[in-house]
């Protein structure tokens, strides 16, 4: 029967360093994919779950289970996540305007027609559509990209993202249909075509 | 604003259903919410094109990129983890520096305090000095009846005798 996340916890803390690398192979990919979505950058997004995972790993001999692991595990993601795009909006401030004129959204996609290989036209219209949409993602202010991406993504509970975020119940409702609404009318012509 | 709101179609508004949406679409809502929502769907068309474009919306959002981790992910979370500073003996002993510090300022405080010679009280000394002349005359008082009886004494003047009584 396979542990419990709370169990293999407890087993990290009894020194298991196999239930550490359970863990690892169990929350590895979401975290990594949740920290891409939250700050546009793939390097900074795996430092920032090494970061994590370095976090539980320091904490192991406090480690309580008063709640859920997932919760614990995303709020020292999101925290992480939150000041880094705040350091990074602070180091952006004396960049110069002229710089996104100059083709400085690398996440920008290029269509280049000049190439006629087959299923290539169809696979840049997909990478087109998916940048369409994590722009679209990315745009949300920090703590409704956040709530959105732990609520589609990572399935939690509105408990769970409510106390990771700092916010009532309710509130945390009202941010997401906020937030939805707004993707809603960003995507509009992706989800008028969508079957 | 939409229109329909506030007026209630079927069991609720447009207003109310729309604060249960979320729950319904991820499956979260009880049954007894479910059925409410699907009562006011029945009679709400906007309400069950907004479902609908919910619905596709969240299709959409399935085809956001992820970023793949990298191999060497691992790797590098164990060579971080093997520079994470051992637990030593001295520090499972004393977890906390302020204590470590507390309890060594507790010890020197005792070993001064135990070096201090202890106060002498005036009546302590006065006593043991009485205490100590009488052990030291113990032998004399022992031999008392010996002195009482002892003929020979009689026989000394008792000036001689006061004075040689003295010594």
């Amino acid at each position: 029967m396979a542990r419990s996340d709370v169990q293999l916890m407890l087993g990290v803390k009894a020194g298991d360093d196999a239930s550490f690398e359970l863990l690892l192979e169990k929350y590895r990919t979401p975290l990594v994919h949740f920290l891409f979505r939250m700050v546009r950058d793939a390097a900074t997004a795996e430092d920032l779950a090494q970061e994590v995972f370095l976090r539980v790993y320091r904490a192991r001999k406090k480690y309580a289970p008063s709640a859920k692991f997932t919760t614990w595990l995303f709020r020292i993601a999101t925290n992480l996540a939150l000041n880094a795009i705040r350091d990074s909006r602070n180091e952006k401030m004396g960049v110069s305007i002229d710089e996104g004129a100059n083709g400085g959204d690398a996440e920008q996609p290029r269509m280049d027609v000049a190439d006629k290989r087959p299923g290539m036209v169809e696979r840049m219209m997909e990478r087109d559509r998916a940048a369409v949409i994590k722009r679209a993602i990315q745009a949300l202010p920090e703590k409704q990209r956040a709530a959105v991406l732990l609520h589609k993504y990572h399935d939690l509970d509105y408990d769970e993202i409510a106390s990771i975020l700092h916010c009532s119940e309710s509130a945390l409702k009202s941010l997401l249909f906020r937030a939805y609404e707004t993707l809603r009318v960003e995507l509009a012509p992706l989800v008028a075509t969508k079957d | 604003m939409r229109k329909e709101e506030g007026r209630k179609k079927g069991n609720m508004n447009c207003e109310k259903f729309e604060a249960r949406l979320l729950a319904y679409m991820d499956g979260r809502a009880t049954e007894a919410e479910r059925g409410e929502v699907e009562l006011h769907l029945v009679a709400c068309a906007e309400c069950r094109a907004r479902v609908e474009e919910f619905r596709r919306l969240w299709g959409v959002l399935d085809e956001a990129p992820a970023h793949e981790v990298s191999p060497a992910f691992d790797a590098r979370l164990r060579a971080r983890i093997a520079a994470e500073p051992r637990p030593t003996l001295l520090g499972w002993l004393l977890p906390q520096p302020r204590l470590a510090l507390a309890m060594s300022l507790l010890l020197a405080m005792g070993a001064w305090i135990s070096m201090i010679p202890p106060a002498q009280n005036p009546n302590e000394v006065a006593r043991s000095e009485e205490e100590f002349r009488m052990i030291k005359d113990l032998q004399v008082l022992e031999d008392l009846d010996v002195l009482a009886n002892f003929e020979a004494l009689s026989e000394v003047p008792p000036a001689k005798q006061t004075e040689q009584r003295k010594m």
